[in-house]
Protein backbone atom coordinates (compact mmCIF):
# COMPACT_ATOMS: atom_id res chain seq x y z
CA UNK A 1 0.00 0.00 0.00
CA UNK A 2 2.72 2.42 1.08
CA UNK A 3 4.77 1.20 -1.84
CA UNK A 4 1.99 1.95 -4.30
CA UNK A 5 1.63 5.45 -2.93
CA UNK A 6 5.33 6.17 -3.21
CA UNK A 7 5.21 4.82 -6.76
CA UNK A 8 2.35 7.17 -7.54
CA UNK A 9 4.21 10.06 -6.04
CA UNK A 10 7.26 9.20 -8.07
CA UNK A 11 5.22 9.12 -11.26
CA UNK A 12 3.58 12.43 -10.39
CA UNK A 13 6.96 14.00 -9.70
CA UNK A 14 8.34 12.68 -12.96
CA UNK A 15 5.32 13.97 -14.88
CA UNK A 16 5.63 17.42 -13.30
CA UNK A 17 9.34 17.49 -14.02
CA UNK A 18 9.01 16.56 -17.66
CA UNK A 19 6.11 18.92 -18.32
CA UNK A 20 8.13 21.77 -16.81
CA UNK A 21 11.16 20.74 -18.85
CA UNK A 22 9.22 20.50 -22.09
CA UNK A 23 7.38 23.81 -21.63
CA UNK A 24 10.62 25.64 -20.76
CA UNK A 25 12.46 24.01 -23.68
CA UNK A 26 9.72 25.09 -26.07
CA UNK A 27 9.92 28.67 -24.77
CA UNK A 28 13.70 28.80 -25.29
CA UNK A 29 13.69 27.12 -28.69
CA UNK A 30 10.52 28.70 -30.15
CA UNK A 31 12.05 31.99 -31.41
CA UNK A 32 14.83 30.11 -33.19
CA UNK A 33 12.53 27.49 -34.73
CA UNK A 34 9.93 30.13 -35.62
CA UNK A 35 12.53 32.13 -37.55
CA UNK A 36 14.07 29.20 -39.38
CA UNK A 37 10.67 27.88 -40.48
CA UNK A 38 9.49 31.32 -41.62
CA UNK A 39 12.46 31.77 -43.96
CA UNK A 40 11.04 29.14 -46.30
CA UNK A 41 7.92 31.15 -47.07
CA UNK A 42 7.60 32.95 -50.41
CA UNK A 43 8.54 36.65 -50.07
CA UNK A 44 4.90 37.74 -50.29
CA UNK A 45 3.90 35.52 -47.37
CA UNK A 46 6.99 36.42 -45.31
CA UNK A 47 5.68 39.98 -45.01
CA UNK A 48 2.61 38.74 -43.13
CA UNK A 49 2.69 37.89 -39.41
CA UNK A 50 4.21 34.40 -38.97
CA UNK A 51 0.98 32.66 -37.94
CA UNK A 52 1.55 29.77 -38.38
CA UNK A 53 5.36 29.88 -38.68
CA UNK A 54 5.61 27.30 -41.44
CA UNK A 55 4.96 28.18 -45.11
CA UNK A 56 1.29 27.82 -46.09
CA UNK A 57 1.48 28.98 -49.69
CA UNK A 58 4.29 26.74 -50.83
CA UNK A 59 7.92 26.11 -49.95
CA UNK A 60 10.42 28.63 -51.33
CA UNK A 61 14.01 29.81 -50.88
CA UNK A 62 13.19 33.24 -52.34
CA UNK A 63 14.16 34.98 -49.08
CA UNK A 64 17.68 33.61 -49.31
CA UNK A 65 17.95 34.57 -52.95
CA UNK A 66 16.86 38.17 -52.40
CA UNK A 67 19.50 38.61 -49.68
CA UNK A 68 22.09 38.90 -52.39
CA UNK A 69 20.33 41.85 -54.01
CA UNK A 70 20.96 44.32 -51.15
CA UNK A 71 24.03 46.53 -51.48
CA UNK A 72 27.07 44.42 -52.17
CA UNK A 73 25.07 41.34 -51.41
CA UNK A 74 24.90 39.03 -48.46
CA UNK A 75 27.40 36.62 -49.94
CA UNK A 76 30.14 39.28 -49.70
CA UNK A 77 29.33 39.89 -46.03
CA UNK A 78 29.17 36.16 -45.36
CA UNK A 79 32.60 35.76 -46.93
CA UNK A 80 33.90 38.62 -44.81
CA UNK A 81 32.47 37.05 -41.67
CA UNK A 82 33.92 33.64 -42.54
CA UNK A 83 37.33 35.15 -43.30
CA UNK A 84 37.40 37.22 -40.11
CA UNK A 85 36.21 34.34 -37.91
CA UNK A 86 38.55 31.72 -39.39
CA UNK A 87 41.56 34.06 -39.24
CA UNK A 88 40.69 35.00 -35.64
CA UNK A 89 40.56 31.31 -34.74
CA UNK A 90 43.89 30.48 -36.42
CA UNK A 91 45.77 33.51 -35.11
CA UNK A 92 44.44 33.40 -31.58
CA UNK A 93 45.20 29.66 -31.33
CA UNK A 94 48.73 30.20 -32.65
CA UNK A 95 49.48 33.17 -30.39
CA UNK A 96 47.90 31.62 -27.28
CA UNK A 97 49.51 28.22 -27.67
CA UNK A 98 52.93 29.86 -27.96
CA UNK A 99 52.26 32.22 -25.06
CA UNK A 100 50.67 29.51 -22.89
CA UNK A 101 53.72 27.31 -23.43
CA UNK A 102 56.09 30.20 -22.73
CA UNK A 103 54.33 31.22 -19.53
CA UNK A 104 54.03 27.64 -18.32
CA UNK A 105 57.51 26.28 -19.03
CA UNK A 106 60.04 29.13 -18.92
CA UNK A 107 61.20 31.49 -16.21
CA UNK A 108 62.29 34.71 -17.86
CA UNK A 109 62.45 38.29 -16.58
CA UNK A 110 59.07 40.09 -16.34
CA UNK A 111 57.22 36.81 -16.86
CA UNK A 112 54.66 37.47 -14.15
CA UNK A 113 54.35 41.10 -15.16
CA UNK A 114 53.48 40.18 -18.76
CA UNK A 115 51.05 37.50 -17.63
CA UNK A 116 49.19 39.85 -15.30
CA UNK A 117 49.25 42.57 -17.97
CA UNK A 118 47.55 40.31 -20.50
CA UNK A 119 44.99 38.97 -18.02
CA UNK A 120 44.15 42.39 -16.63
CA UNK A 121 42.97 43.63 -20.03
CA UNK A 122 39.80 41.64 -19.32
CA UNK A 123 38.92 44.23 -16.66
CA UNK A 124 38.86 47.06 -19.18
CA UNK A 125 35.93 47.26 -21.58
CA UNK A 126 37.14 47.45 -25.19
CA UNK A 127 34.12 49.66 -25.89
CA UNK A 128 35.97 52.46 -24.11
CA UNK A 129 39.10 52.31 -26.31
CA UNK A 130 37.50 51.95 -29.74
CA UNK A 131 38.40 55.44 -30.97
CA UNK A 132 42.15 55.03 -30.36
CA UNK A 133 42.00 51.53 -31.87
CA UNK A 134 40.54 53.18 -34.96
CA UNK A 135 43.43 55.69 -35.00
CA UNK A 136 46.07 52.99 -34.41
CA UNK A 137 44.67 50.91 -37.28
CA UNK A 138 44.76 54.00 -39.52
CA UNK A 139 48.39 54.62 -38.57
CA UNK A 140 49.26 51.00 -39.38
CA UNK A 141 47.48 51.26 -42.75
CA UNK A 142 44.97 48.64 -41.56
CA UNK A 143 42.00 50.95 -41.29
CA UNK A 144 38.86 49.58 -42.91
CA UNK A 145 40.55 46.22 -43.57
CA UNK A 146 39.39 42.82 -42.42
CA UNK A 147 42.96 42.12 -41.26
CA UNK A 148 42.72 45.06 -38.87
CA UNK A 149 39.46 43.71 -37.47
CA UNK A 150 41.10 40.29 -37.02
CA UNK A 151 43.95 41.89 -35.03
CA UNK A 152 41.43 43.53 -32.69
CA UNK A 153 39.42 40.32 -32.25
CA UNK A 154 42.53 38.24 -31.56
CA UNK A 155 43.65 40.73 -28.91
CA UNK A 156 40.24 40.56 -27.25
CA UNK A 157 40.46 36.75 -27.10
CA UNK A 158 43.95 36.65 -25.59
CA UNK A 159 43.23 36.98 -21.85
CA UNK A 160 40.83 34.05 -21.85
CA UNK A 161 42.72 31.85 -24.28
CA UNK A 162 46.19 32.42 -22.80
CA UNK A 163 44.81 31.69 -19.34
CA UNK A 164 43.27 28.47 -20.69
CA UNK A 165 46.42 27.39 -22.51
CA UNK A 166 48.77 28.13 -19.63
CA UNK A 167 46.62 25.98 -17.36
CA UNK A 168 46.53 23.24 -20.00
CA UNK A 169 50.33 23.22 -20.27
CA UNK A 170 50.69 23.38 -16.48
CA UNK A 171 48.68 20.17 -16.25
CA UNK A 172 51.18 18.26 -18.43
CA UNK A 173 53.75 16.45 -16.22
CA UNK A 174 57.30 17.70 -16.69
CA UNK A 175 58.63 14.13 -16.91
CA UNK A 176 57.12 13.80 -20.37
CA UNK A 177 59.14 16.75 -21.60
CA UNK A 178 62.34 15.56 -19.95
CA UNK A 179 61.97 12.18 -21.60
CA UNK A 180 61.45 13.82 -24.98
CA UNK A 181 64.44 16.11 -24.41
CA UNK A 182 66.60 13.06 -23.67
CA UNK A 183 65.53 11.77 -27.07
CA UNK A 184 66.94 14.97 -28.56
CA UNK A 185 63.74 16.92 -29.25
CA UNK A 186 64.28 20.69 -29.48
CA UNK A 187 61.80 23.27 -28.22
CA UNK A 188 59.69 23.51 -31.35
CA UNK A 189 59.50 19.78 -32.02
CA UNK A 190 58.65 19.31 -28.39
CA UNK A 191 55.78 21.79 -28.57
CA UNK A 192 54.30 20.47 -31.80
CA UNK A 193 54.93 16.74 -31.51
CA UNK A 194 54.81 16.12 -27.77
CA UNK A 195 52.84 18.86 -26.05
CA UNK A 196 50.20 19.80 -28.61
CA UNK A 197 48.46 16.40 -28.63
CA UNK A 198 48.25 16.59 -24.83
CA UNK A 199 46.66 20.06 -24.69
CA UNK A 200 44.39 19.45 -27.69
CA UNK A 201 41.08 19.77 -25.75
CA UNK A 202 42.15 23.23 -24.57
CA UNK A 203 42.93 24.23 -28.16
CA UNK A 204 39.46 23.17 -29.32
CA UNK A 205 37.91 25.18 -26.49
CA UNK A 206 39.74 28.41 -27.29
CA UNK A 207 39.14 27.93 -31.02
CA UNK A 208 35.40 27.58 -30.38
CA UNK A 209 35.25 30.71 -28.22
CA UNK A 210 37.34 32.66 -30.75
CA UNK A 211 35.00 31.66 -33.56
CA UNK A 212 31.81 32.55 -31.69
CA UNK A 213 33.34 35.82 -30.47
CA UNK A 214 34.44 36.94 -33.93
CA UNK A 215 31.34 35.70 -35.76
CA UNK A 216 28.94 37.48 -33.40
CA UNK A 217 30.82 40.71 -32.57
CA UNK A 218 28.92 43.82 -33.61
CA UNK A 219 30.11 47.14 -32.16
CA UNK A 220 33.78 47.02 -33.23
CA UNK A 221 32.80 45.85 -36.71
CA UNK A 222 30.21 48.62 -36.94
CA UNK A 223 32.75 51.28 -35.97
CA UNK A 224 35.85 50.01 -37.76
CA UNK A 225 34.38 48.82 -41.08
CA UNK A 226 33.17 51.89 -42.94
CA UNK A 227 33.09 50.46 -46.44
CA UNK A 228 30.07 48.32 -47.34
CA UNK A 229 32.22 45.76 -49.13
CA UNK A 230 33.94 45.11 -45.78
CA UNK A 231 30.78 44.68 -43.69
CA UNK A 232 30.48 41.50 -41.63
CA UNK A 233 27.09 39.78 -41.39
CA UNK A 234 25.82 41.53 -38.22
CA UNK A 235 26.65 44.99 -39.64
CA UNK A 236 25.20 44.17 -43.05
CA UNK A 237 22.00 42.73 -41.61
CA UNK A 238 21.54 45.71 -39.30
CA UNK A 239 21.91 48.04 -42.29
CA UNK A 240 19.25 46.01 -44.09
CA UNK A 241 16.96 45.94 -41.04
CA UNK A 242 17.28 49.69 -40.56
CA UNK A 243 15.84 50.27 -44.00
CA UNK A 244 19.08 51.45 -45.58
CA UNK A 245 18.21 49.55 -48.77
CA UNK A 246 14.61 50.73 -49.00
CA UNK A 247 11.52 49.18 -47.42
CA UNK A 248 12.45 46.54 -44.85
CA UNK A 249 12.16 43.06 -46.28
CA UNK A 250 11.41 40.97 -43.18
CA UNK A 251 11.73 37.76 -45.12
CA UNK A 252 15.31 38.71 -45.93
CA UNK A 253 15.95 39.65 -42.29
CA UNK A 254 14.76 36.22 -41.15
CA UNK A 255 16.92 34.51 -43.74
CA UNK A 256 19.95 36.61 -42.74
CA UNK A 257 19.42 35.88 -39.04
CA UNK A 258 19.21 32.19 -39.88
CA UNK A 259 22.50 32.35 -41.76
CA UNK A 260 24.04 34.07 -38.71
CA UNK A 261 22.61 31.63 -36.15
CA UNK A 262 23.00 28.24 -37.77
CA UNK A 263 26.83 27.97 -37.72
CA UNK A 264 26.86 28.87 -34.00
CA UNK A 265 24.18 26.32 -33.16
CA UNK A 266 25.85 23.53 -35.16
CA UNK A 267 29.28 24.23 -33.69
CA UNK A 268 27.85 24.33 -30.19
CA UNK A 269 25.94 21.06 -30.59
CA UNK A 270 29.01 19.36 -32.04
CA UNK A 271 31.48 20.71 -29.48
CA UNK A 272 29.22 21.18 -26.46
CA UNK A 273 31.53 19.57 -23.94
CA UNK A 274 34.42 21.82 -24.98
CA UNK A 275 32.19 24.85 -24.59
CA UNK A 276 31.03 23.85 -21.09
CA UNK A 277 34.67 23.10 -20.25
CA UNK A 278 35.61 26.67 -21.15
CA UNK A 279 32.79 28.06 -19.03
CA UNK A 280 33.84 25.89 -16.08
CA UNK A 281 37.45 26.99 -16.40
CA UNK A 282 36.27 30.58 -16.27
CA UNK A 283 33.90 29.89 -13.38
CA UNK A 284 36.21 27.84 -11.21
CA UNK A 285 39.37 29.93 -11.52
CA UNK B 1 91.63 21.63 -9.88
CA UNK B 2 88.64 19.39 -10.15
CA UNK B 3 86.77 21.78 -7.88
CA UNK B 4 87.49 24.70 -10.21
CA UNK B 5 86.38 22.78 -13.28
CA UNK B 6 83.23 21.74 -11.51
CA UNK B 7 82.41 25.34 -10.54
CA UNK B 8 83.11 26.55 -14.06
CA UNK B 9 80.99 23.80 -15.49
CA UNK B 10 78.19 24.63 -13.11
CA UNK B 11 78.43 28.31 -14.03
CA UNK B 12 78.35 27.43 -17.70
CA UNK B 13 75.37 25.21 -17.07
CA UNK B 14 73.61 28.00 -15.22
CA UNK B 15 74.26 30.44 -18.06
CA UNK B 16 72.97 27.86 -20.52
CA UNK B 17 69.89 27.29 -18.39
CA UNK B 18 69.32 31.02 -18.09
CA UNK B 19 69.64 31.43 -21.83
CA UNK B 20 67.24 28.57 -22.35
CA UNK B 21 64.79 30.30 -20.01
CA UNK B 22 65.07 33.51 -22.04
CA UNK B 23 63.67 31.63 -25.02
CA UNK B 24 60.34 31.83 -23.18
CA UNK B 25 60.28 35.52 -23.94
CA UNK B 26 60.18 34.71 -27.66
CA UNK B 27 57.14 32.50 -27.13
CA UNK B 28 55.12 35.18 -25.35
CA UNK B 29 56.34 38.02 -27.59
CA UNK B 30 53.51 37.90 -30.19
CA UNK B 31 50.91 38.02 -27.45
CA UNK B 32 52.61 40.86 -25.62
CA UNK B 33 53.03 42.79 -28.89
CA UNK B 34 49.34 42.44 -29.79
CA UNK B 35 48.19 43.47 -26.33
CA UNK B 36 50.56 46.43 -26.36
CA UNK B 37 49.57 47.72 -29.80
CA UNK B 38 45.84 47.05 -29.63
CA UNK B 39 45.18 47.50 -25.94
CA UNK B 40 47.82 49.26 -23.85
CA UNK B 41 48.58 52.02 -26.37
CA UNK B 42 44.89 52.67 -27.13
CA UNK B 43 44.25 52.80 -23.39
CA UNK B 44 46.95 55.43 -22.91
CA UNK B 45 45.63 57.30 -25.96
CA UNK B 46 42.12 57.38 -24.47
CA UNK B 47 43.48 59.12 -21.38
CA UNK B 48 45.55 61.49 -23.56
CA UNK B 49 42.74 62.26 -25.98
CA UNK B 50 40.32 62.98 -23.13
CA UNK B 51 42.42 66.09 -22.40
CA UNK B 52 42.07 67.37 -25.97
CA UNK B 53 39.58 68.88 -28.32
CA UNK B 54 39.99 66.23 -31.01
CA UNK B 55 37.88 66.46 -34.18
CA UNK B 56 38.06 63.73 -36.82
CA UNK B 57 39.65 66.11 -39.33
CA UNK B 58 42.03 68.95 -38.58
CA UNK B 59 44.28 69.77 -35.64
CA UNK B 60 43.58 68.76 -32.09
CA UNK B 61 44.30 71.10 -29.23
CA UNK B 62 45.00 70.63 -25.54
CA UNK B 63 42.10 71.73 -23.36
CA UNK B 64 43.04 70.30 -19.97
CA UNK B 65 40.09 69.08 -17.98
CA UNK B 66 37.49 70.95 -20.07
CA UNK B 67 35.97 67.74 -21.40
CA UNK B 68 35.46 66.45 -17.89
CA UNK B 69 33.88 69.72 -16.81
CA UNK B 70 31.59 69.43 -19.84
CA UNK B 71 30.59 65.93 -18.74
CA UNK B 72 29.37 67.32 -15.42
CA UNK B 73 26.90 69.49 -17.33
CA UNK B 74 25.98 66.84 -19.88
CA UNK B 75 22.53 65.90 -18.57
CA UNK B 76 21.93 63.59 -21.52
CA UNK B 77 24.98 61.53 -20.53
CA UNK B 78 23.82 61.32 -16.92
CA UNK B 79 20.38 60.28 -18.13
CA UNK B 80 21.99 57.58 -20.25
CA UNK B 81 24.03 56.44 -17.27
CA UNK B 82 20.95 56.45 -15.07
CA UNK B 83 19.04 54.41 -17.62
CA UNK B 84 21.98 52.00 -17.94
CA UNK B 85 22.01 51.36 -14.19
CA UNK B 86 18.22 50.99 -14.11
CA UNK B 87 18.38 48.50 -16.98
CA UNK B 88 21.28 46.63 -15.32
CA UNK B 89 19.38 46.26 -12.06
CA UNK B 90 16.14 45.06 -13.64
CA UNK B 91 17.72 42.72 -16.17
CA UNK B 92 20.03 41.14 -13.58
CA UNK B 93 17.12 40.41 -11.25
CA UNK B 94 15.12 39.01 -14.15
CA UNK B 95 18.00 36.80 -15.35
CA UNK B 96 18.56 35.37 -11.87
CA UNK B 97 14.84 34.83 -11.31
CA UNK B 98 14.81 32.61 -14.40
CA UNK B 99 18.30 31.09 -14.26
CA UNK B 100 18.33 29.98 -10.62
CA UNK B 101 15.23 27.73 -10.84
CA UNK B 102 16.56 26.35 -14.14
CA UNK B 103 19.94 25.59 -12.51
CA UNK B 104 18.20 23.70 -9.69
CA UNK B 105 16.08 21.93 -12.30
CA UNK B 106 19.06 20.59 -14.26
CA UNK B 107 21.51 20.16 -11.39
CA UNK B 108 20.99 16.44 -10.71
CA UNK B 109 21.52 13.88 -13.48
CA UNK B 110 18.08 12.46 -14.23
CA UNK B 111 16.56 11.14 -17.47
CA UNK B 112 16.55 13.77 -20.27
CA UNK B 113 18.31 16.39 -18.11
CA UNK B 114 21.08 16.81 -20.67
CA UNK B 115 18.53 17.40 -23.39
CA UNK B 116 16.73 20.09 -21.37
CA UNK B 117 20.03 21.74 -20.46
CA UNK B 118 21.04 21.93 -24.11
CA UNK B 119 17.65 23.37 -25.08
CA UNK B 120 17.83 26.09 -22.39
CA UNK B 121 21.35 26.96 -23.42
CA UNK B 122 20.83 27.24 -27.20
CA UNK B 123 19.96 30.97 -27.30
CA UNK B 124 23.18 31.72 -25.38
CA UNK B 125 25.40 30.75 -28.33
CA UNK B 126 23.46 32.98 -30.71
CA UNK B 127 25.09 36.41 -30.95
CA UNK B 128 23.51 39.48 -29.38
CA UNK B 129 23.21 41.07 -32.82
CA UNK B 130 21.45 38.01 -34.30
CA UNK B 131 19.14 37.78 -31.30
CA UNK B 132 18.33 41.48 -31.56
CA UNK B 133 17.58 41.24 -35.28
CA UNK B 134 15.41 38.20 -34.63
CA UNK B 135 13.42 39.93 -31.90
CA UNK B 136 13.13 43.18 -33.84
CA UNK B 137 11.15 41.11 -36.32
CA UNK B 138 9.08 39.30 -33.66
CA UNK B 139 8.31 42.69 -32.06
CA UNK B 140 7.40 44.41 -35.31
CA UNK B 141 3.84 45.69 -35.30
CA UNK B 142 2.87 44.63 -38.82
CA UNK B 143 5.02 41.65 -39.78
CA UNK B 144 6.01 40.40 -36.33
CA UNK B 145 4.56 37.82 -34.03
CA UNK B 146 3.51 39.30 -30.69
CA UNK B 147 1.12 42.12 -31.51
CA UNK B 148 -0.60 40.32 -34.44
CA UNK B 149 -0.97 37.20 -32.27
CA UNK B 150 -2.40 39.21 -29.36
CA UNK B 151 -4.79 40.90 -31.80
CA UNK B 152 -5.87 37.61 -33.39
CA UNK B 153 -6.51 36.09 -29.97
CA UNK B 154 -8.68 39.07 -29.10
CA UNK B 155 -6.40 40.24 -26.28
CA UNK B 156 -6.03 43.71 -27.77
CA UNK B 157 -8.54 45.73 -29.77
CA UNK B 158 -6.02 46.75 -32.38
CA UNK B 159 -2.44 45.86 -33.17
CA UNK B 160 -0.29 47.52 -30.49
CA UNK B 161 3.13 48.81 -31.50
CA UNK B 162 5.25 47.46 -28.64
CA UNK B 163 8.21 49.61 -29.57
CA UNK B 164 6.41 52.96 -29.64
CA UNK B 165 6.30 53.72 -25.92
CA UNK B 166 8.87 53.27 -23.19
CA UNK B 167 7.34 50.63 -20.91
CA UNK B 168 6.46 47.92 -23.47
CA UNK B 169 9.68 48.61 -25.40
CA UNK B 170 11.82 48.34 -22.26
CA UNK B 171 10.18 45.12 -21.07
CA UNK B 172 10.45 43.63 -24.55
CA UNK B 173 14.20 44.15 -24.39
CA UNK B 174 14.28 42.60 -20.91
CA UNK B 175 12.39 39.55 -22.22
CA UNK B 176 14.78 39.22 -25.14
CA UNK B 177 17.91 39.48 -22.97
CA UNK B 178 16.58 37.00 -20.41
CA UNK B 179 15.78 34.59 -23.24
CA UNK B 180 19.30 34.93 -24.59
CA UNK B 181 21.35 35.05 -21.35
CA UNK B 182 19.47 32.88 -18.80
CA UNK B 183 20.97 29.63 -20.11
CA UNK B 184 24.48 30.99 -19.68
CA UNK B 185 23.88 32.12 -16.09
CA UNK B 186 22.15 28.80 -15.43
CA UNK B 187 25.30 26.81 -16.34
CA UNK B 188 27.46 28.95 -14.05
CA UNK B 189 25.01 28.58 -11.16
CA UNK B 190 24.82 24.84 -11.85
CA UNK B 191 28.57 24.44 -11.33
CA UNK B 192 28.15 26.12 -7.95
CA UNK B 193 25.24 23.89 -6.96
CA UNK B 194 27.13 20.77 -7.98
CA UNK B 195 30.13 21.72 -5.88
CA UNK B 196 28.08 21.57 -2.67
CA UNK B 197 28.84 18.29 -0.86
CA UNK B 198 25.81 16.00 -0.92
CA UNK B 199 26.36 14.72 2.65
CA UNK B 200 25.99 18.25 4.01
CA UNK B 201 22.46 18.44 2.58
CA UNK B 202 21.66 14.96 3.88
CA UNK B 203 22.91 15.79 7.37
CA UNK B 204 20.65 18.86 7.37
CA UNK B 205 17.68 16.73 6.33
CA UNK B 206 18.36 14.37 9.24
CA UNK B 207 18.53 17.39 11.55
CA UNK B 208 15.04 18.26 10.34
CA UNK B 209 15.85 21.30 8.20
CA UNK B 210 13.20 22.08 5.58
CA UNK B 211 14.05 22.88 1.96
CA UNK B 212 13.94 26.64 2.54
CA UNK B 213 16.15 26.47 5.65
CA UNK B 214 18.61 24.25 3.77
CA UNK B 215 18.68 26.67 0.85
CA UNK B 216 19.41 29.60 3.15
CA UNK B 217 21.86 27.91 5.51
CA UNK B 218 23.79 25.68 3.12
CA UNK B 219 23.20 26.43 -0.55
CA UNK B 220 23.52 30.21 -0.51
CA UNK B 221 26.65 30.53 1.71
CA UNK B 222 28.50 27.74 -0.10
CA UNK B 223 27.66 29.28 -3.46
CA UNK B 224 29.00 32.71 -2.57
CA UNK B 225 31.82 32.70 -5.12
CA UNK B 226 29.67 31.29 -7.92
CA UNK B 227 26.88 33.72 -7.18
CA UNK B 228 29.33 36.60 -7.15
CA UNK B 229 30.80 35.52 -10.48
CA UNK B 230 27.39 35.16 -12.15
CA UNK B 231 26.32 38.48 -10.67
CA UNK B 232 29.40 40.38 -11.83
CA UNK B 233 29.25 38.87 -15.33
CA UNK B 234 25.64 39.95 -15.62
CA UNK B 235 26.23 43.43 -14.21
CA UNK B 236 29.35 44.13 -16.29
CA UNK B 237 27.69 42.83 -19.45
CA UNK B 238 24.57 44.92 -18.86
CA UNK B 239 26.45 48.15 -18.14
CA UNK B 240 28.13 47.73 -21.54
CA UNK B 241 24.84 46.98 -23.32
CA UNK B 242 24.63 48.38 -26.83
CA UNK B 243 23.60 45.90 -29.56
CA UNK B 244 19.99 45.33 -28.50
CA UNK B 245 19.22 49.03 -27.91
CA UNK B 246 20.86 50.06 -31.17
CA UNK B 247 19.32 47.33 -33.32
CA UNK B 248 15.82 47.02 -31.84
CA UNK B 249 15.10 50.52 -30.54
CA UNK B 250 17.71 52.86 -32.08
CA UNK B 251 17.80 54.45 -28.63
CA UNK B 252 14.12 55.32 -28.84
CA UNK B 253 11.34 55.93 -28.13
CA UNK B 254 12.36 59.59 -27.74
CA UNK B 255 15.99 58.75 -26.85
CA UNK B 256 14.81 57.19 -23.59
CA UNK B 257 16.78 53.99 -24.06
CA UNK B 258 20.21 55.43 -24.87
CA UNK B 259 22.77 53.49 -22.82
CA UNK B 260 26.19 54.76 -21.72
CA UNK B 261 28.04 52.94 -24.51
CA UNK B 262 25.41 54.13 -27.01
CA UNK B 263 25.96 57.75 -25.93
CA UNK B 264 29.74 57.37 -26.24
CA UNK B 265 29.23 55.81 -29.67
CA UNK B 266 27.05 58.76 -30.72
CA UNK B 267 29.53 61.37 -29.47
CA UNK B 268 32.58 59.62 -30.97
CA UNK B 269 31.34 58.16 -34.23
CA UNK B 270 28.26 60.17 -35.14
CA UNK B 271 29.25 63.64 -33.92
CA UNK B 272 32.98 62.86 -34.22
CA UNK B 273 33.85 64.60 -30.95
CA UNK B 274 36.68 62.16 -30.34
CA UNK B 275 38.20 63.98 -27.37
CA UNK B 276 34.88 64.31 -25.59
CA UNK B 277 34.06 60.67 -26.39
CA UNK B 278 37.39 59.68 -24.85
CA UNK B 279 36.59 61.56 -21.65
CA UNK B 280 33.21 59.80 -21.47
CA UNK B 281 35.01 56.51 -22.06
CA UNK B 282 37.30 57.23 -19.11
CA UNK B 283 34.25 57.60 -16.86
CA UNK B 284 32.87 54.28 -18.10
CA UNK B 285 36.27 52.68 -17.68
CA UNK B 286 36.58 53.81 -14.06
CA UNK B 287 33.14 52.35 -13.30
CA UNK B 288 34.06 49.00 -14.84
CA UNK B 289 37.46 48.80 -13.15
CA UNK B 290 35.85 49.59 -9.80
CA UNK B 291 33.42 46.77 -10.51
CA UNK B 292 36.32 44.41 -11.26
CA UNK B 293 37.93 45.29 -7.94
CA UNK B 294 34.66 44.49 -6.17
CA UNK B 295 34.66 41.23 -8.09
CA UNK B 296 38.19 40.31 -6.96
CA UNK B 297 37.12 41.00 -3.38
CA UNK B 298 33.93 38.94 -3.67
CA UNK B 299 35.75 36.08 -5.36
CA UNK B 300 38.53 35.90 -2.78
CA UNK B 301 39.13 32.41 -1.45
CA UNK B 302 37.10 31.73 1.71
CA UNK B 303 39.24 32.22 4.80
CA UNK B 304 40.78 29.10 6.25
CA UNK B 305 40.04 27.19 3.05
CA UNK B 306 42.20 27.11 0.03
Amino acid sequence: MAEAMSKNRKAAFSLARHSTGIIASVLFLAPIVWTVLSTFKPAQEARQPPLPPWPTTGFSIENYETLNSFGDGLWVSAQNSIYVSVMTVLLSVLVSVLAGYGFSRFRFPFRDFFFVLILSTIMIPFQSILTPIFLVLTRLGLHNTLTGLVCVYVTLQLPFSIFMMRNAFDAVPREIEEAARMDGANNVTMLVKVMLPLVWPGVVTIALFAFLGAWNEFLAALVLMTDQSKFTLPVMMTALQSGRFGAIDWGAVQAGVTVMMVPCLILFLALQRFYIRGLMAGAVK
Amino acid sequence: MTAITATAARARLRTATNLRQWVGLLYVLPAVALVTVFFVIPLGMTAWMSLHNWPLMGEHSFVGLDNYVAILRDTRFWNALKFTFYYTMIVTIAIFAVAFPLAIFIEKPRPLTNLYRTAFFMPAVVGFASASLLWSWLLNVDSGLFSPAAYDLGLTEKKVNLLATFQPAFWSIIAMVVWKVAGFTMIILMTGLQSIPQDLQEAAVIDGAGPFARFRAITLPLMRRTLALALILSVAGSILAFDQFYIILRGGPRNQTLTAVYWIFNQSFVSFKLGYGAALSMVLLVILVALSLVQLWLLRKPEGLD
